[in-house]
């Protein structure tokens, strides 16, 4: 991907003071500490931006660990008819943890279908996580109480949500932040742009994390855009943009909290684009031999993005073999629970169809209700 | 107090805005302009910029903003400009506005309100005077709602702000200018509720929105020839008032419904079919209708012969059956 130097982000900036014009553009390269096996990545790669801390890193480490055991986990079940679909994100982990570790638990979410990792890191139940993937009509937790949006099927049509909860939360006064995710196919939605657009001109607080994992499906980024990178869709709309080694959970990490901050302090919304890979078939439906070579996907394996933090922190001595098979063991644990706990069949109680359709059910409804009642009964 | 339908709404917005400072108005031209037919004239200067304001020309993006503002604790009020500028937005209401609250199970109520000018007679050029209250109205989760009297746009508009779910507010651009004597603040009858408009015992009329006036002048020209037409304002098409409908058939015997969108597969199709699974047995005609033509909003050269007139209306009666010969319009073989 080619990109102008003359583009190129400025080197040291404030976190809260993007500066006029250029800066809002992307860093010519991917923000990256370290490189495809984890040693320090050359040069000035990482820009303005700070080693996240041991502890932040550590705890990332676990999350990454645990939520790439579930991840396997949920496609498994899938595979035993215990889940509908279950659309993975094998390979993404620095993107799904590090928007999560990213925010207080005061600010929003709002997660795609892929995302139910970051779901898991965000501390909701896993069987109220994956009760839309077991084919449920809801999304199973709650939102208002997570901060957490439901899960959207519909590409990128949640970004004009998170800009009018940011937006409200400014409004009253609050320092909250919404962080939407988004895949590259989403780009080339509508509500992307719409989001991007109305996000900047009210100033709201939401970043933008587009993780750029190579295909909608089947289509490569090659037919969603002809544009340097994602990252630069954001200055036509005066949003600032960076773009990130997606793999490299420093730079997420890094990035991503720099970005919420940011918009916390008042900067305004925040682009960002993590190059980054889905190991896995789009779903446990897809067929990816159709559309991708093996040697893509080894090469993409190779630069795992937990390998790559395991061998930072080892190489600092702040990670001991005794550190990872207990992040290893949690992580059993955690699959085997939920392996356990949806080894039965999902159910629904049919009056719920029509339990939630208003505040208060329509005569037609209470009406059907009645009906579908009386046709059980027989 | 006289009062045009327009400023009947524009009084129900500074109303609900006075009274609860969680509403906001927002959309294309709400703010300095007060819309392009001004029903949100004066709420800028009278609120600020935070709480009636301009926003980006898209559509989409206004309504998904409003969904997020309304998850977060305030109640907005969007201006779709007019019904055939609404359907970039369509996506945010069917898959959004009207499920929220049951994808998720109850815990996320969206209470906010999509105003959309809609419906022709007032001479716009193309895309300007669609009929779209059955694609709302098909959509289940979103409340449809559309006055045709200077008190109803009141009264539902203040419901419909304080109403917990989302709600399509419809508004007949022809009506704006209708005016009515009638003190405000005013409460009509709720949601769900039809109203008889005339009383009559020949045939019903049931209309909604730009078609009750023309069943109401119809009515007056068909008592001057002897034959007595009872009319029924609909006022909210989600929730339907099945009672009132129904009860008026049963006693007249003989219904017409008169809507100005296309009739193939809209609003006044199912209420055919819902007159008829409750009227059936005191039916003495077929229910029959008076709708637009099954083609594109014609523009103003061609859309006199498009609108359902009062002619169409009282010929369409002259059908019902009165000297029990079949409808030769529908007869087998006749065309």
């Amino acid at each position: 991907m080619t990109t102008q130097a003359e583009h190129r982000m400025p080197t040291a900036t404030s976190a809260s003071a993007p500066p006029a014009d250029a800066g809002l553009l992307p860093s010519a390269e991917p923000v990256r500490f370290l490189d495809d096996d984890g040693g320090p990545a050359p040069g000035d790669a990482h820009g303005r931006y700070e080693r996240p801390s041991t502890e932040l890193l550590r705890r990332a480490y676990d999350a990454m660990v645990l939520g790439r055991r579930f991840d396997a986990q949920a496609t498994a079940l899938t595979k035993q008819g215990r889940l509908a679909v279950y659309p993975s994100s094998r390979g993404q982990e620095a993107g799904e943890i590090g928007a999560v570790l990213a925010l207080r638990e005061t600010d929003w979410l709002f997660p795609t279908y892929r995302d139910t990792m970051a779901l898991i890191a965000r501390g909701i139940d896993p069987v109220e996580a994956l009760t839309l993937l077991r084919g449920s009509w809801h999304c199973g937790y709650d939102p208002m109480a997570t901060r957490t949006a439901p899960q959207c099927t519909p590409l990128a049509t949640h970004a004009p949500h998170a800009v009018g909860v940011a937006h409200a939360a400014r409004r009253r006064g609050e320092d909250t932040v919404a962080l939407v995710l988004i895949g590259d196919g989403g780009t080339s939605e509508g509500d992307f742009h719409e989001a991007l657009n109305f996000a900047a001109v009210f100033h709201a607080p939401v970043v933008f994390l587009v993780q750029n994992n190579g295909y909608a499906i089947s289509v490569p980024l090659s037919r969603q855009t002809a544009a340097p990178s994602l990252a630069h869709k954001g200055v036509g709309y005066g949003v600032r943009s960076e773009r990130v080694d997606g793999n490299d959970p420093l730079a997420m990490l890094a990035v991503l909290t720099d970005a919420v901050e940011s918009a916390r302090a008042g900067g305004g919304p925040v682009l960002v684009e993590a190059h980054t890979y889905r190991v896995e078939p789009h779903t446990n439906a897809d067929d990816d031999a159709r559309y991708r070579d093996h040697d893509e996907v080894e090469a993409w394996k190779r630069r795992d993005p937990i390998a790559r933090l395991e061998a930072h922190l080892r190489s600092r001595g702040e990670l001991s073999d005794d550190d990872v098979a207990a992040a290893r063991s949690a992580a059993e644990e955690f699959a085997t629970q939920v392996r356990e706990r949806l080894s039965e069949e999902a159910t629904g109680d049919p009056a719920d169809l029509f339990a939630h359709v208003y505040a208060e059910p329509t005569p037609q409804l209470r009406e059907q209700a009645g009906w579908l009642a009386e046709e059980l009964a027989r | 107090m006289t009062v045009t339908l327009g400023k009947a709404l524009n009084a129900a917005l500074r109303d609900a805005m006075r009274e609860d400072d969680t509403v906001l108005m927002f959309g294309e031209d709400v703010g300095a302009l007060g819309g392009v037919f001004r029903v949100t004239d004066g709420l800028a200067a009278e609120f600020g910029d935070d709480r009636c304001f301009d926003t980006p020309l898209a559509e989409s993006g206004i309504v998904g903003m409003a969904v997020g503002m309304a998850m977060n604790g305030f109640r907005p009020v969007v201006e779709m400009q007019f019904d055939a500028f609404a359907y970039p937005a369509f996506e945010q209401i069917a898959s959004h506005v009207a499920k929220m609250r049951n994808r998720t199970r109850g815990a996320v109520g969206l209470p906010m309100v999509i105003r959309v000018p809609y419906a022709g007679g007032i001479g716009g050029v193309e895309h300007h005077s669609d009929s779209s209250e059955a694609y709302y109205a098909h959509t289940p989760g979103l409340k449809v709602v559309t006055p045709a009297t200077v008190a109803d746009a009141y009264s539902l508009l203040r419901e419909a702000v304080a109403d917990p779910d989302p709600v399509v507010f419809m508004e007949a651009k022809k009506l704006y200018w209708a005016k009515d004597e009638v003190a405000l603040p005013v409460t009509t009858e709720p949601f769900g509720t039809a109203v008889v408009r005339r009383e009559g015992s020949d045939a019903t009329l049931v209309a909604y929105g730009p078609a009750v006036p023309v069943a109401l002048e119809a009515a007056s020209a068909a008592a001057a020839e002897g034959r007595s037409l009872e009319v029924v304002d609909l006022r909210t098409l989600v929730p339907f008032d099945d009672e009132t409908v129904a009860a008026s058939v049963r006693k007249t015997g003989r219904c017409v419904v008169v809507a100005e969108a296309a009739g193939f597969a809209g609003v006044s199709a199912e209420i055919v079919a819902r007159v008829q699974e409750r009227c059936f047995h005191s039916l003495w005609a077929p229910v029959l209708r008076v709708t637009g033509w099954d083609v594109p909003y014609p523009p103003p050269v061609l859309e006199k012969y498009h609108l359902p007139g009062v002619d169409r209306v009282l010929d369409t009666v002259d059908r019902l059956q009165w000297d029990d010969a079949p409808d030769p319009r529908f007869l087998a073989g006749s065309r």
